[in-house]
């Protein structure tokens, strides 16, 4: 029984860590700046995790081969100064990896959402909500119009609360269900929610980060790639949560600036 | 959805108030007709972009506009819900249901105009679900959801009122339920006009409710020598 084990442990091990290796499983293609260092730090922390894994997994398969309980009556051997010492050894190596994968993997997160974005980023608000995501470009007056949210209005596409009526900075504002973007841009969202709690989460700019009812959060990054991605909320935000999602249209700047024109017509 | 398809349930769903109003034919019935229209410069209405919901968004082949204004030749004004506010001694709300669909992720007609204990059935056309939430503040709140395939969901009102409705799920769907004590109304389709028929002779108000512009009344005698006739016109403001 205990050969048993150790050879399922064994082919748990392999097959799992194949799946890893041959990135079966893995994240898309990366389509930011920032997604360079983070896919660097994951692979980092993927490879001295799944080393210790490896390792640790084949250990216990070994000692569970050799020295099992084979009922021939051999008392049971116990490492000198008993369990305490393998403990401490296995708590310190971990909490070791621990610390240094994260002071390293500092450098990577604070670079995403402690820097400043860049002064001359594309600035767009995005407003959650159960269950869709709206964003708000300036206009032509690169001024955003105030938010009321008393005034937001589902219903007449006011998802922002503007008053256009006594507020002239917001009548050229730019509503889109729609997140699109010029490629190559810095781009400078901030995240407000109507609601409850929301998540941004784009896969492909490696990019994750909470909406918070009250607070606005900045969130800034460049895309890459011309590319249409989903975005999706992966915050439990109600019934409709399944559903909530827009698209990231990430297009050259020629067409981000014919869409924006068209756009400003419209309103 | 075009707008003219929109325009063509719209003026159906009139046709359909002028058909409850004959199920109370009268002696001697008269009418009341008129039509509805606007100065000012009405907000201008935006293409929903329904990217979320390809099953919906596919259903139309150019985005459909937002409908809190929507405006026909002449500055005509649908939407426009017309009724005998004052004066109408019909008794009893008519039994037939009104139906209110959920098609294209749109709320179609746009305005529902029912009576005060007339059946309301409404109906999920969709692939997707939807979450029918009307706004009531003098009738009791509720909202519920209907996935695909859902039988109808089935309610009234006992209090009149105008409701504002939306969806819990797609937040660009919106109409109205309009609540009314009597069977005589209408609803004005592109054109803007309506007609009240089977009308005792007598004194009425006449009301018109827009959802954007708010209401007017008129006081409007019926039997006279002339056909009793009320047009409204409403002021329309940009924002």
């Amino acid at each position: 029984m205990g050969k048993l084990f150790a050879v399922i442990v064994v082919v748990v091990t392999v097959v799992s860590s194949a799946i890893f290796i041959s990135r079966i499983w893995w994240l898309p293609a990366d389509v930011s700046v920032l997604g360079v260092g983070i896919d660097r730090q994951m692979a980092e922390t993927m490879i001295s995790a799944g080393v210790l894994f490896v390792v640790s997994q084949f250990v216990l398969a070994l000692f569970v081969w050799q020295y099992g309980d084979k009922g021939d009556g051999r008392s049971i051997k116990i490492f000198p100064g008993g369990a305490t010492p393998m403990v401490l050894g296995a708590t310190l190596l971990v909490g070791a990896e621990i610390v240094v994968l994260s002071l390293v993997g500092t450098k990577v997160w604070a670079g995403i959402f402690l820097s400043a974005p860049d002064p001359k980023a594309l600035r767009i608000d995005v407003q959650a909500e159960q269950f869709a995501f709206y964003f708000r470009y300036p206009g032509r007056d690169g001024t955003f119009g105030t938010m009321h949210p008393d005034l937001i209005d589902d219903g007449n596409n006011n998802f922002f609360g503007l008053d256009p009526a006594n507020d002239t900075t917001a009548r050229d504002d730019i509503v889109s269900a729609s997140l699109v973007l010029p490629v190559n841009r810095p781009i400078l969202l901030s995240l407000h929610a109507k609601d409850v709690g929301h998540a941004f989460y784009v896969p492909e700019l490696r990019l994750q980060q909470d909406f918070i009812p009250g607070l606005v959060i900045p969130l800034h990054f460049t895309a890459t790639k011309v590319v249409k991605k989903e975005i999706v909320c992966t915050q439990l935000c109600g019934l409709g949560h399944y559903n909530m999602r827009a698209y990231m249209d990430v297009m050259p700047e020629k067409q981000f600036a014919q869409w924006m024109a068209d756009q400003a017509a419209q309103q | 959805m075009s707008r003219k398809l929109v325009s063509s349930l719209a003026l159906l769903a009139a046709g359909t108030s002028a058909t409850i109003a004959l199920g109370h034919p009268a002696k001697n019935a008269g009418a009341i007709s008129g039509h509805v229209t606007f100065t000012g410069t009405p907000p201008k209405m935006r293409p929903i972009d329904m990217a979320k919901e390809p099953s919906c968004a596919k259903q139309h082949a150019t985005p459909i506009m937002t409908e809190s204004v929507v405006a026909g030749p002449d500055n005509a004004l649908a939407n426009v819900v017309v009724y005998i506010s004052a004066g109408d001694k019909s008794a009893g709300p008519a039994t037939e249901a009104v139906r209110y669909d959920q098609k294209g992720c749109e709320y179609v007609p746009h305005v529902a105009v029912l009576q005060v204990g007339q059946p309301l059935e409404i109906y999920n056309n969709d692939q997707t679900s939807h979450n029918i939430h009307p706004l009531a503040k003098v009738n009791p709140e509720w909202n519920k959801s209907q996935p695909p395939g859902a039988p109808p969901i089935k309610a009234s009102y006992t209090k009149p009122e105008f409701i504002a409705v939306k969806c819990n799920v797609h937040p660009w769907m919106h109409g109205n339920f309009a609540v009314l004590t009597t069977p005589h109304h209408a609803l004005t389709g592109q054109d803007g006009t309506f007609s009240l028929d089977g009308l005792p002779p007598g004194k009425y108000t006449v009301t018109a409710w827009h959802e954007r512009f708010g209401t007017q009344t008129q006081d409007v005698t019926v039997g006279g020598a002339k056909p009793a006739t009320a047009d409204f016109v409403m002021k329309a403001t940009p924002y």
